[in-house]
C-alpha cells in the first residue's frame, strides 16, 4: 500500500466497476436505449469518404418501422420472393435451434449454442453478400449455413460428433467448417477470426480476385486485442472485408458495458481507425440486409472495409452451460424495444399483401418436419455416447491431420494407443 | 556456388521461391523498402512489387491472424517476426490456430504459411533481443519448428518451410548471420566466406525438414545442438581435445530421431546443449529421448548445457551464454562418469 500520509487531502481514488441496469429480481430496464425512427437515418453514397458515415456510429439505422413498413433510403427494395427465402431461412435457423436444444437436453450431445432473435443478422447478412464471398463466424451465425443450403442432417452430424461428422469428431458441437460454401471453421477462441478474415481479403486484393471477407464478432471479444489489430491491418491496407460486430448484449453474464459499451458505442470504433462504420437495428432484417449489400459494394470497390455493429438481444443463454436468470431479469429478452426479426419480416410481409397466417403456419409445419426428418436421418449415424471406448469414428484418425504427413511420433503414439485399447478390450 | 553468409542465402530463398511462386508473399515489420533491420529482405519490394512485399504494423497479433487468413486463402506468406522476443503477442494465433486449422477442419483448410525469427543471444541485445523461445514451438501439436546454422542449410531449408503444406517456425540464430561464432567471443569472429557450409547455389534446392546432419564425426561422445550452439561445440570439442560427434539437429519437430539413436549407440555417451532456459528447455525432450532409447548403450548420465533460467542479462552476457567452458565441463562429466 502507499503511504497516504503526504497526500492526505486529496479524495481517496474509487474503481468504476460497470454494472447493468436491471438485475434478477428486477424489471427489465431498456430506457436507456435510444431509437430513432425507422427511415430517419440518411444512407451515405457508398464512395463517401469514412468520416461522412461516423454520424451513423452513433444512431440506428432502421428500415421496418413500428408497423413493420419498410420505409427511407435503407430500404433494399426486395422483392416479395426474396423476402419470403429470408423469413423461411430465420424460421428454420430458429426450428433447428429449438430442436437441438432439445437433443442436448436428451442427452444425445455435450453442448449446443442457440441464435434466438439474432436470426436476422446471419440470415439477412448471408443474402446480400455473393455466394463465393469468404465468411468467418463466430459460433453464433448459424444462419450463414443455412441461408448457403447447407444440408442440415450434416450440421446434426457435426452437432452430435457421429460418424456422419465430416470433421471426424474433433470439435465441439455448432464448430462447424464448410469450404464449399465460404463458411470458415469456428474457433472456440474468440475473435481469431476477425484479423484471418482481413487477411483473407488481402490476399483477395493482392491476386486481383472479385471476392470480399466477411467477419463477426461479439460485443464481449472485441475487448481482445485481435479486434484492434484486425481494424488497424483493414484500415492500413484497404482491404475488402465487412466487419460485423454483433451486440446482442450479453457476453455470458458479462453486459456490454464491461467490453466498453457503457460511453460509447461499438460502432463508433470504426472513428477512430479512419474507416466506414454503421450502426445498425440487427433486428430487422432489411436493415442488416441493406448496410451489408452498401459495405460490400464499397468492398468490391476497393473502397476498404467497414466496420458494422449490429444492435440486436441475446434472448436465451449463452449455451446450454448457462443459465441467464442468475445474472438479467426473467423475460429480459421479450422487453427488448427493437422486437422479433421474424415477427418484424413476417408483420412486413402481411402489409404487403404477399403473405398471411395461414401460409405462415404451413411453413413452420413444413420446416418442422424438415427438422425431424433431417434429425432422424442424423441419428441413423450415431449421437454422441460418452463413457465408451466403442467410438464413432475410426479412433486411429485421431493422429490424421495433425500433419500433412504423419511424422515419427505420432506414428509410435497411435500404436501406443491401439495397444491400449486392445489391452482395455481384454 | 556463391560464398553466401547467413543473411544472403535467406534472402536468395526468398527471391528463388517468389520468382518460382506468385503466391510467395512477404511481410513484417520493416520489411518492405528497407529490407529489415537484419536486410534478409533486401531489394524483394524493389524486384516483386509492394503487394508482395510490404510493411505490417507493429502487431505481431495482427501479423499472424493476417498471414492465416492469407495462407487458407491459398498464398504461402511468409511472415517475418522482427525478433523472436517479440512473438508472444502472436502466440494464440499460432497455437490456437496456425497449427490446428488442418486438424479441426479434417484437412479442408491448411496453413502454409512460415513464420522467421532471429533469434538467440550473443549479440548485447539484452532480455528482448536474445531469447530462444524454441521449446515453447516445439510443444504445439500441429507446428513443425526448424533452426538452421550455416548459409546452406538456411537457405535450403527456408525453401523447403515455404514449400511445406504445414505452418514452419523458422528461427535463424542472429549471432551467426555474419560468420560462424563458435562460443570464444574474446577471439576475431571468421567470416562464412571461410567456411565449407557458406557455398551456397544461387537457385534452387532444398535441406529437408526433419533430417538431421553430423556437422563434425566423432567417436567418444555425442553432442546433439541445432543453431548457434553446434559451432560452440564442435569449438569446444577441438579445444578440449575430445573427440565429439556434433549432430547439427537442424528440425526440433519432428526430430531425427534415427540420426540421434545411431550417434548415441555408437559413442555411448550423450550431452544435450542449447542457448535456452534449461528447465523444461528443448534439451529435456532430448534427454528423455535419449535415455528411453538408448539406456542400454549409455555408459555415463546425459548431461545438459544450457542457459541459466534467468531472464537474458545484458552486461553479463558472457556469463549468461552457454560457452566452451560450460560445455567443456558437461562434456568431462559425460566423459569420466
Amino acid at each position: 500500500m502507499a503511504d497516504k500520509s503526504e497526500r492526505r487531502n486529496r479524495p481517496a481514488l474509487s474503481l468504476h466497476v460497470p454494472e447493468p441496469d436491471a438485475r434478477p429480481g428486477d424489471e427489465p430496464d431498456f430506457s436507456r436505449i435510444e431509437i430513432p425512427a425507422a427511415g430517419s437515418v440518411p444512407r451515405p453514397d457508398v464512395a463517401a469518404a469514412p468520416a461522412e458515415t461516423h454520424p451513423l456510429c452513433f444512431t440506428l439505422v432502421r428500415v421496418l418501422d413500428d408497423d413493420s413498413n419498410a420505409v427511407g433510403p435503407w430500404d433494399p427494395r426486395l422483392d416479395p420472393e426474396t423476402l419470403r427465402r429470408i423469413l423461411r431461412d430465420m424460421m428454420m435457423v430458429r426450428t433447428f435451434d429449438d430442436r437441438m436444444y432439445r437433443a442436448q437436453r436428451q442427452g444425445k450431445t455435450s453442448f449446443y449454442m442457440k441464435s434466438t432473435g439474432e436470426e436476422a443478422v446471419a440470415v439477412g447478412a448471408a443474402h446480400a453478400l455473393d455466394r463465393e464471398d469468404m465468411c468467418f463466424p463466430t459460433y453464433r451465425q448459424q444462419g450463414l449455413l443455412v441461408a448457403r443450403d447447407y444440408p442440415l442432417v450434416d450440421m446434426m452430424c457435426q452437432v452430435y460428433s457421429n460418424r456422419g461428422d465430416k470433421l471426424k469428431g474433433r470439435q465441439l458441437p455448432i464448430m462447424y467448417s464448410d469450404r464449399a460454401r465460404g463458411f470458415f471453421t469456428i474457433s472456440g477462441n474468440l475473435a481469431t477470426q476477425y484479423p484471418q478474415a482481413v487477411g483473407w481479403a488481402m490476399a483477395s486484393a493482392i491476386k486481383g480476385d472479385s471476392r470480399i471477407a466477411s467477419a463477426w464478432i461479439g460485443e464481449g471479444s472485441s475487448a481482445e486485442g485481435d479486434f484492434h489489430s484486425a481494424m488497424t491491418f483493414a484500415g492500413v491496407y484497404r482491404a475488402p472485408v465487412i466487419l460485423n460486430l454483433v451486440n446482442n448484449q450479453w457476453a455470458i453474464s458479462s453486459f456490454a458495458g464491461i467490453a466498453g459499451g457503457e460511453n460509447t458505442t461499438f460502432a463508433a470504433r470504426a472513428v477512430g481507425y479512419g474507416i466506414a462504420g454503421l450502426r445498425v437495428d440487427g433486428n430487422d432484417p432489411l436493415a442488416v440486409y441493406s448496410a451489408t449489400l452498401w459495405a460490400a459494394d464499397r468492398a468490391r470497390s476497393n473502397l476498404g472495409p467497414t466496420l458494422i455493429e449490429l444492435f440486436t438481444y441475446r434472448k436465451e443463454g449463452h449455451s446450454t452451460s448457462d443459465d441467464p436468470s442468475a445474472y438479467r431479469p426473467q423475460g429480459a429478452g421479450d422487453k427488448w424495444p427493437l422486437g422479433d426479426p421474424i415477427e418484424r419480416l413476417k408483420r412486413h410481409l402481411v402489409n404487403l399483401g404477399e403473405w398471411d397466417d395461414a401460409r405462415h403456419d404451413a411453413l413452420q409445419e413444413d420446416l418442422s418436419k424438415e427438422v425431424r426428418a433431417a434429425q432422424k436421418e442424423a441419428e441413423k449415424q450415431g449421437v454422441l455416447v460418452a463413457s465408451t471406448i466403442d467410438f464413432p469414428q475410426d479412433v486411429t484418425s485421431m493422429f490424421e491431420d495433425v500433419y500433412k504427413t504423419m511424422p515419427w511420433h505420432l506414428k509410435e503414439q497411435q500404436a501406443q494407443m491401439v495397444a491400449e485399447l486392445e489391452a482395455k478390450r481384454k | 556456388m556463391t560464398a553466401m553468409n547467413m543473411i544472403e542465402a535467406l534472402n536468395s530463398a526468398h527471391d528463388v521461391m517468389m520468382e518460382r511462386d506468385d503466391n510467395v508473399v512477404v511481410m513484417g515489420e520493416d520489411v518492405g523498402y528497407f529490407g529489415g533491420v537484419f536486410r534478409v529482405t533486401a531489394g524483394l519490394q524493389k524486384k516483386y512489387g509492394r503487394s508482395r512485399v510490404f510493411d505490417a504494423p507493429i502487431s505481431e497479433g495482427g501479423i499472424m491472424g493476417v498471414a492465416i487468413g492469407m495462407a487458407v486463402y491459398g498464398l504461402r506468406p511468409v511472415a517475418e517476426i522482427q525478433f523472436a522476443d517479440y512473438i508472444y503477442p502472436g502466440f494464440d494465433q499460432i497455437v490456437s490456430e496456425a497449427a490446428r486449422i488442418r486438424y479441426r477442419t479434417a484437412g479442408e483448410w491448411y496453413v502454409p504459411m512460415v513464420i522467421r525469427s532471429p533469434y538467440g543471444g550473443g549479440i548485447f541485445g539484452g532480455q528482448t533481443h536474445s531469447q530462444s523461445p524454441e521449446a515453447l514451438f516445439a510443444h504445439i501439436a500441429g507446428m513443425k519448428t526448424v533452426i538452421p546454422s550455416n548459409p546452406y542449410d538456411a537457405k535450403g531449408l527456408l525453401i523447403s518451410a515455404i514449400e511445406d503444406d504445414d505452418p514452419v517456425v523458422f528461427f535463424e540464430p542472429k549471432r551467426i548471420y555474419n560468420g560462424p561464432f563458435d562460443g570464444f567471443f574474446d577471439r576475431p569472429v571468421t567470416p562464412w566466406a571461410q567456411h565449407a557450409m557458406a557455398d551456397v547455389p544461387e537457385g534452387h534446392y532444398t535441406v529437408p525438414i526433419g533430417k538431421a546432419a553430423i556437422a563434425r564425426e566423432g567417436s567418444e561422445l555425442t553432442v546433439l545442438a541445432y543453431g548457434t550452439m553446434v559451432h560452440v561445440a564442435i569449438a569446444t570439442a577441438e579445444a578440449n581435445g575430445i573427440d565429439a560427434e556434433v549432430v547439427d539437429l537442424r528440425t526440433i519437430v519432428p526430430v531425427d530421431i534415427e540420426t540421434i539413436e545411431e550417434s548415441v549407440k555408437k559413442t555411448g555417451r550423450c550431452v544435450v546443449v542449447h542457448e535456452a532456459t534449461r528447465t523444461a528447455g528443448f534439451g529435456a525432450e532430448l534427454s528423455a529421448l535419449v535415455q528411453e532409447r538408448c539406456f542400454y548403450h549409455l555408459e555415463a548420465p546425459v548431461q545438459r548445457a544450457a542457459g541459466w533460467d534467468t531472464p537474458y542479462p545484458h552486461s553479463l552476457e558472457w556469463a549468461y551464454f552457454p560457452g566452451p567452458i560450460r560445455l567443456g565441463t558437461a562434456f568431462r562429466k559425460a566423459l569420466e562418469d
